[in-house]
């Protein structure tokens, strides 16, 4: 229970853009003609929040499917990379649960990527329960979110317009905090040179694989040099 | 294909590539043999490249140059950096952002 009440704190920071990213989705597929019991498969099984976005359209359209998957391969794609920090960690939960292990495994997304990336877990607690727990309300949430944008997302009394920078703004918090805790800028520098120099050579449509790419290269051959302590969530002063 | 068929092949394709994705990093290592430790390191020092990528990924759409355009993401990203910087308290950070955001684009 103390690790449940201590996941739920941590899914705090990203509650605003779920519900509110995760409603605009659902009217979104009300508006184009589509059921509230198609928002929450699709926040149950893609839980994606771009994705779900971008889809509405294409699917209005009656795009063809492998369309479909070639936009979601190219939208998706920076899903690779977030697995890999975690392979290591999640696996132990192979060894205990069945169906925990992919369940963790396939509900990483950006937001959920970085509430584990900045975790400071107390050492008392059960780190892959507490990621477990993470996961799972916040998928929760979202689905809840989608579902009830569709049923009665169009009388929200106020515009939201511009409440998807609360995303924004936690990615922004989380790359603070982790400067600040830091041993070692060179991987955050890799990061932010690379994509300013993709985005500028390939502007904004298709900078982000590219840059993602070559940070990876570039920090494996960096191996040798870079000295960190550890830099996932566990902070120095604990 | 009806409709209702279609989409839900529509939405059982964009799943089933999504957790592809999702997936791929767990398919090549996560099996019984020892990750290598290139991964392993990888793990520990990707999350910092990654995240501030994904920051300049939410600003991607953002005309910098184009200052009426522009300054309430300007002012608003200073404002976060600054307040987390100081405080540390991610909440207050992201609410005090997320207003001041939604003010500034329609005051200016």
């Amino acid at each position: 229970m103390k690790e449940y009440k201590f996941a739920v704190k941590k899914v705090f920071p990203v509650l605003f853009s779920y519900v509110f990213v995760g409603i605009a989705s659902g009217l979104l597929m009300k508006n184009a003609g589509y059921s509230a019991i198609w928002s929450l498969l699709s926040g149950l099984f893609i839980y994606a929040g771009s994705m779900q976005i971008v889809m509405v359209p294409l699917l209005a359209a009656k795009t063809p499917l492998w369309t479909l998957a070639v936009t979601t391969l190219f939208i998706n794609a920076r899903h690779i990379f977030y697995g890999i920090g975690f392979v290591d960690e999640f696996r132990q939960m192979k060894k205990r649960s069945r169906w925990k292990y992919p369940y963790m495994i396939l509900t990483v997304t950006d937001e959920t990527y970085s509430i584990l990336c900045s975790l400071d877990c107390p050492k008392e607690y059960d780190r892959l329960n507490v990621e477990f727990y993470i996961l799972f309300t916040t998928q929760m949430i979202w689905a809840a979110s989608c579902t009830l944008g569709a049923l009665i997302g169009n009388v929200i009394p106020f515009d939201t317009t511009g409440i998807d920078f609360s995303a924004t703004a936690f990615f922004i918090c989380i790359v603070v905090n982790q400067w600040k805790s830091c041993s070692t800028h060179i991987p955050a520098l890799t990061g932010v040179i690379s994509a300013v120099v993709f985005y500028i050579i390939l502007g904004a449509d298709s900078f982000l694989l590219p840059s993602l790419s070559v940070s990876v290269i570039v920090l494996a051959l960096l191996k040798d040099r870079v000295h960190i302590r550890e830099m996932k969530g566990e902070k120095a002063n604990e | 294909m009806n409709d209702i068929m279609f989409t839900a092949a529509s939405i059982a394709v964009i799943a089933a590539v999504t957790w592809i994705c999702r997936a791929i990093p767990y398919i090549i290592f996560g099996g019984k043999r020892e990750i290598p430790p290139v991964i392993t390191y990888l793990g520990k020092v990707l999350p910092a490249a990654i995240m501030i990528i994904l920051v300049i990924y939410c600003l991607r759409n953002v005309e910098f140059f184009n200052y009426s355009e522009s300054l309430p993401t300007i002012i608003s990203v200073a404002a976060v950096v600054l307040l987390q910087w100081k405080k540390e308290n991610t909440i207050l950070t992201i609410a005090a952002g997320t207003v001041l955001y939604m003010v500034l684009i329609r005051v200016m």
